[in-house]
């Protein structure tokens, strides 16, 4: 407290001046900042750390599932594992990337100065850590942490669950008005500040597919904070929401969960499909193909993805006709997303191609992101979701839209914006290296996960029957491997960030925005006077 | 920023901050939505919970439909509750009585709520019940046994498509949850 206390007026002068010049010394820099660039550094170095937390998590997971039995931790423990490494992945890792992103981008992408909203930014930053520091902890309680899986069904998470429930409810709510705040920042941002001339259909897909997460984010981050504040009063506070004997309906969960839950997954692909959109043209050194469908395409998805939530629950016996229209809207979905991958495949149609970093991990994204959408396709069809529900098969699904969907995108977008960050390039030699580990050991982690879940291997379970061991095995090398993987992504950004060759403005020669037109590393204003858009 | 900026800014914020408590709001109006729903559409197996009344109409002798009995009690709970009988052939529009043994096991008194729901969830709106202890709470003093009437008969509407109707108890103990017990029936005698 003292040393806060003691730095605080030097800091103080330090943000008057900020005004006029560079970046302020010192930990208030962080602390106070205001500034779009320091505010996307913190959130993406948080995003890493959580990243690798819960991916230690997962460690701990495939470390157990690596023989049949149970050796390592408890049946408990391994519950709270699959809960928080879910949590933490979700609303710890991916969304506070693409937060990050939007930070450091969107203002140089439309010609602003910074977000409309600077003081709310550092808020919506700083209660993220609380957040977590606040579910993590529940972890050490007397009765453990969360056990009831990410998505908290009830009655798990009503009568079922530990006494830290109430800590893992705060800490939802505080990442959902994080999230809320960034949103409401970003369309603030989008609507008021591009630079003159700047049409809506001149934006840069990333800033798009932001606009519309944002309005998703707005829509239903909302309905999570209401469900976990009657998962809340039912467990406390002796309402029935979800509890039967006092006429609630513990279906009725579910439909509001995944009400907020399917939107949520396209809020962690949405952001993807712009850095995708940014980068292929990039290094296929021809436009974009189809800028207009695109932006139709991810509106189309947006809306559509509150008409499927159902899709997750078609085991709790819903009427047939019920079934049916969730099936088909669910398929219908795959009609933007094609629309996307064809395009992207189009654009990079006879281009003149290089595979830099960020390119090779472009080009993953769409292969396996597509494969990802394929076994959604076969969760959708009603009658075979009864066998796959709740297999590997769905952990086998959902992981390759998000690792090498969601993760992958980010990875992309870190090398192909680390330049402008920083100034420096960063290895590239260490980056395909990076690529290659990753996208290797990735496969070897989540494709034999199909198999397992065809073969009737439930998920969220310790133990498994001996017939799995040896595919279980291969999977947790593989996810072991992957981990291991992700260091060298660390080593090349702190290499980057310590030196190596200088960036020119424009260090990729067929890279098209704003951005590349500002010096690298950028200047810690840009933009002061807007630029003007032809 | 310049003034008119600002004041589009502020505008813009107000409506994006009430949006976000607009569908925080919505969240909770899903509650009784769902209820609605459910109800109009007769969608998830709940039936009526209050006594529907009979009117002698004709029986169906051509069709007859089984009709299940199942049983569950809360995990905790230190009662048996069982089924006269498990299931039974019926024609519909015939009014039918039966009844489910319950078993306080336990040196407490205790509060019982049994909550219904018949499957295919289809079947509920056709499946009525004249009396039924679930309209109740039961109330069983200490080793006390009761039997639980119920009398019930199905709508010769029933589609065709239906020809098995599953009505599944299952028993809560609220004993502890403060619920008024104005509506409780004390049953049984000591065993």
């Amino acid at each position: 407290m003292s040393t806060i206390t003691q730095d605080s007026p030097a800091a103080h002068d330090d943000h008057h001046d900020d005004h006029h010049h560079g970046a302020p010394k010192g930990i208030m820099r962080w602390i106070l900042t205001t500034n779009h660039k320091d505010i996307g550094t913190l959130y993406l170095w948080f995003s890493f750390i959580m990243f690798l937390t819960g991916g230690a998590m997962a460690m701990v997971i495939r470390a157990e599932l690596f023989q049949p039995g149970l050796q390592l931790v408890e049946p408990n423990f391994f519950n709270q594992m699959t809960t928080v490494h879910g949590l933490i992945m979700v609303f710890g890792a991916v969304m506070p990337a693409f937060t990050g992103l939007a930070n450091w981008l969107i203002p140089m992408m439309i010609g602003a100065p910074d977000m409309a909203l600077p003081r709310m930014n550092n808020w919506s930053f700083w209660i993220l850590p609380f957040a977590f520091s606040i579910l993590l902890s529940s972890l050490f309680m007397e009765g453990g942490g969360p056990n009831f899986g990410w998505t908290f069904y009830a009655p798990l998470s009503t009568t079922y669950s530990p006494d830290s429930t109430a800590l893992f409810v705060f800490a939802v709510h505080i990442m959902g008005i994080s999230s809320i705040m960034g949103a409401i920042n970003v369309v603030v941002t989008i609507v008021n500040m591009r630079a003159p001339g700047m049409t809506w259909m001149k934006l840069p897909l990333f800033v798009w597919t932001w606009l519309i997460t944002a309005f998703l984010l707005i829509a239903v981050m909302p309905v999570l904070a209401g469900v976990v504040t009657m998962v809340l009063t039912d467990k406390y506070f002796g309402t029935s929401f979800f509890d039967a004997a006092g006429g609630g309906d513990p279906v009725m969960f579910q439909h509001i969960f995944w009400f907020f839950g399917h939107p949520e997954v396209y809020i962690m692909i949405l952001p993807s499909f712009g850095i995708i959109s940014a980068i292929v043209p990039a290094f296929s050194r021809k436009r974009l193909f189809g800028y207009s469908s695109m932006v139709y395409a991810t509106a189309s998805i947006a809306i559509l993805s509150f008409l499927v939530w159902a899709h997750h629950m078609f085991t709790t016996g819903m009427p047939v006709f019920a079934e049916l229209f969730f099936m088909y809207c669910t398929m219908l979905i795959a009609v933007p997303t094609g629309v996307k991958v064809f395009n992207w495949v189009a654009t990079m149609w006879r281009g003149s191609i290089t595979f830099e970093t960020p390119m090779l991990f472009a080009v993953a994204f769409i292969i396996l992101f597509t494969i990802g959408g394929f076994s959604g396709l076969m969760l959708a069809i009603t009658p075979a979701d009864f066998q796959y529900h709740d297999t590997y098969f769905v952990v086998a699904h959902f992981h390759y839209v998000l690792v090498t969907g969601a993760i992958f995108s980010i990875m992309a977008a870190a090398y192909y914006w680390l330049p402008k960050w920083t100034g420096n390039m960063y290895s590239e030699s260490l980056g395909r290296w990076h690529f290659w580990c990753s996208v290797i050991s990735v496969n070897v982690l989540f494709f034999p996960m199909h198999f397992l879940g065809l073969a009737g291997m439930p998920r969220r379970i310790p133990d498994y029957a001996i017939q799995f061991a040896d595919v279980n095995q291969i999977v947790s090398i593989g996810g072991f491997a992957f981990g291991l993987s992700q260091l060298i992504f660390l080593a090349v950004v702190i290499k980057c960030i310590r030196g190596g060759e200088k960036a020119p403005a424009k260090p990729w020669e067929g890279a098209e925005g704003l951005e590349w037109t500002i010096p690298s590393p950028a200047p810690y204003h840009s933009f002061t006077t807007p630029p003007e858009v032809k | 920023m310049d003034k008119l900026q600002r004041k589009s800014n502020k505008k813009l914020i107000i409506v994006l901050i009430f949006s976000s408590l607009g569908m925080f709001g919505f969240g909770f109006a899903l509650v009784p939505l769902y209820d609605v729903l459910c109800d109009a559409l007769g969608i998830n197996g709940k039936t009526q919970s209050t006594a529907s009344v009979y009117q002698p109409v004709v029986i169906d002798k051509s069709r007859s439909i089984t009709v299940e009995f199942v049983s569950q009690v809360q995990s905790d709970m230190p009662w048996t509750f069982k089924p006269e009988v498990n299931t039974m052939q019926v024609h519909p529009g015939e009014l039918i009585r039966t009844h489910f043994v319950a078993t306080n096991l336990s040196a407490k008194h205790i509060v019982g709520q049994a909550i219904p729901s018949v499957s295919p969830g289809q079947g509920a709106a056709y499946f009525n019940k004249t009396e039924c202890f679930c309209f109740n709470q039961q109330v069983l003093t200490a080793q006390a046994e009761a039997d639980l009437p119920l009398i019930f008969f199905v709508d010769p509407e029933l589609p065709d498509s239906i020809s098995t109707l599953t009505l599944s108890y299952t028993l809560y103990n609220i004993t502890d949850k403060g619920y008024v017990a104005s509506t409780a029936v004390e049953q049984g005698a000591a065993r």
